[in-house]
């Protein structure tokens, strides 16, 4: 065999595996599409149709009218837009504390810090919501938002950034007459845009998709949001798949969108945490 | 001293800096750091009353309890098996997939952003999607599976099928995450070795073995710390796809499944917080280990090298 046989061979394979990568990958995606906008007639045959023989968008009219989708929805949106607003403020000014400051037991409590991101957020769970209960703040937005309002891989990520800025800006600053909190949010913060940017999308997927946590806090259907609110829904009797899938997709498009056009600084995010981590 | 005149006012640069820590760590107190002690202390509680906080006896029987309930243990076998088949499996997959991706391919980054999508859609979603294509008498596998001339597989009802489905679940669900870490580390090693050990006519596979995993040692680190603790926290994919139920025979029941259920279902505050802590001792001592592992590894290629 010659080198250039083999060296086709090798393209040729590598090719292959990737792709079957990227079928495997979007292959649920696809199927959630397709059946969502089948007619219900169709969504039952065996072998299945790959092309529906018309496209029936009142699956997604379905979809709102069985649940309170658009609650669902208000509620998804305003704990998405809490959370991230209020981590980035409290995480903000904490990074900043820690890069810039000096201050009595700083490497303590930042050792301190970081040590708790070992520990799962699962076993919170349970001595959350004695907290939330003795608050008053079960099935509130407050319950919702609170726990996540911080975080403390995102200020570890915020502290390398802005332990990255030269320090001879603060001094040169400083010199100038320029307070810390101004200093903070008219030359750090525009300087770090990018990682505000990762830690800000990051956040938002999060929350948009987490569920355990919403499952527990709320206990009506007008407090849930809408990964509960689906979930509720896939178990009702005499679901359809095509309606069922309409729901899901409706829940996905937002982060599929919000991805597409930021994917640089997502997976810059990721990678990031990664290295550090 | 000299330190004291140049910081004019440390009692009030510390309080200054306090200031701007009030707002995280008054969250990150009662959120996180609190919980983590109370959930310690409350596997003690006995009798409590959790409204008004008072506890009226403390003792080991949730423990005791614990480790003499059926369920927890199968929970426990289930969550090992499950991070012992999926952890590496998704690792290996991912890095032959980083591998590839790193040499010189066109539509890179497209192969990367597909790979990636299931990392920022939301679990609940591709669950239900993922029990729709898994459907025994009209799932789009079966049928696929049909064309090979394999008969249908009860996928969803047979015990068996559980832990493979949640395998290559989480194999689906981390590829993308795991390409760009090992993509990551990939591009942090020297070129200067593969050009010495081509010039030595070493094959891509001894280049592989040789060079690569060794140089990847921090990245293969750090993916196989955060792979393990995320599969024992496996629970919304199981909850979902299986319709509340834990599984054909509890097949899928997982530790936090069982946290899950104990809590959310009867209302045994204690019970999920001893099994908590219990969790939470397994993830410890399994980072620990790793940590150990890691700098005995590296002792003895150092002492490898120096001789």
């Amino acid at each position: 065999m010659s080198s250039a046989t083999a060296n086709f061979v090798r393209k040729f394979l590598t090719y292959a595996i990737l792709v079957a990568g990227a079928i495997f990958v979007l292959l649920p995606f696809v199927w959630m599409i397709v059946t969502a906008v089948k007619p219900s007639n169709e969504v039952l045959l065996m072998p299945p149709k790959w092309i529906p023989s018309t496209i029936q968008w009142e699956n997604f009219v379905k979809a709102f009218g069985a649940v309170p989708f658009f609650t669902y929805l208000r509620n998804s949106v305003i704990v998405t837009v809490c959370i991230t607003v209020c981590e980035l403020c409290t995480t903000i000014l904490a990074a900043f504390a820690f890069a810039q400051l000096e201050f009595r037991g700083k490497q303590v409590l930042f050792i301190l810090l970081v040590a708790t991101m070992m520990v799962p957020g699962e076993i919170l769970v349970v001595p959350n919501f004695v907290t939330l209960a003795k608050l008053g703040w079960v099935n509130t937005y407050k319950g919702l938002v609170a726990p996540w309002a911080s975080s403390v891989f995102s200020i570890f990520l915020l502290r390398q950034q802005f332990a990255s800025v030269p320090q001879s800006y603060y001094k040169a600053a400083r010199m100038d007459g320029c307070k810390d909190l101004q200093y903070l949010f008219t030359i750090l913060v525009p300087m770090s845009r990018p990682t505000i940017i990762s830690v800000a999308l990051l956040k938002i997927i999060n929350s948009w998709n987490s569920y355990m946590w919403p499952l527990i806090a709320t206990n009506t259907n007008d407090m849930r949001t809408l990964p509960v609110g689906l979930a509720y829904f896939s178990t009702e009797a005499g679901v359809q798949y095509n309606t069922l899938m309409a729901f899901s997709l409706m829940i996905i498009a937002p982060t599929l969108i919000v991805y597409l056009f930021t994917q640089k600084y997502i997976m810059r995010g990721v990678s990031n945490a990664g290295l550090k981590g | 001293m000299k330190s004291d005149a140049k910081n004019a006012a440390p009692w009030l640069k510390t309080h200054k800096a306090w200031l701007y820590l009030l707002p995280a760590l008054s969250v990150l107190l009662v959120f996180n750091i609190f919980p983590i002690g109370k959930s310690f202390l409350m596997g003690f509680y006995t009798k409590f009353d959790y409204l008004n906080d008072v506890v009226y006896e403390w003792g080991l029987d949730n423990f005791h309890r614990l480790f003499a309930d059926a369920d927890f243990l199968l929970a426990l076998k289930n969550t090992c098996l499950l991070v012992v088949f999926a952890a590496p499996l998704s690792i290996a997959v991912s890095l032959i997939f980083a591998v590839l991706l790193n040499t010189n391919i066109r539509l890179r980054r497209v192969f990367q952003s597909i790979y990636f999508l299931p990392f920022v859609t939301s679990m609940v979603a591709v669950s239900i999607a993922w029990s729709w294509m898994l459907n025994k008498d009209f799932g789009l596998v079966n049928s696929i599976l049909k064309v090979f001339g394999i008969s249908k597989v009860a996928w969803l009802t047979n015990p068996n099928m559980t832990l493979p489905i949640l395998v290559v679940l989480c194999i689906w669900k981390g590829l993308g995450y795991r390409v760009i870490i090992f993509l990551a580390g990939l591009q942090g090693i020297n070129n200067q070795y593969y050009l010495a050990a081509r010039m030595d006519g070493a094959r891509p596979l001894r280049r592989f073995f040789y060079i690569t995993l060794p140089q990847l040692r921090p990245t293969l680190f750090f993916l196989f710390i955060t792979t393990v603790i995320d599969v024992f926290k496996t629970f919304d994919e199981v909850y979902v796809m299986y319709s509340n139920q834990p599984g054909p025979l509890k097949s899928g029941l997982t530790i936090v499944y069982y946290i899950f259920n104990k809590f959310h279902r009867h209302w045994e505050f204690a019970s999920a917080a001893a099994a908590s802590f219990v969790l939470f001792l397994i993830i410890l001592s399994i980072t620990l280990m790793q940590f150990g592992v890691v700098r005995v590894v590296r002792k003895r290629a150092e002492r490898r090298e120096s001789q």
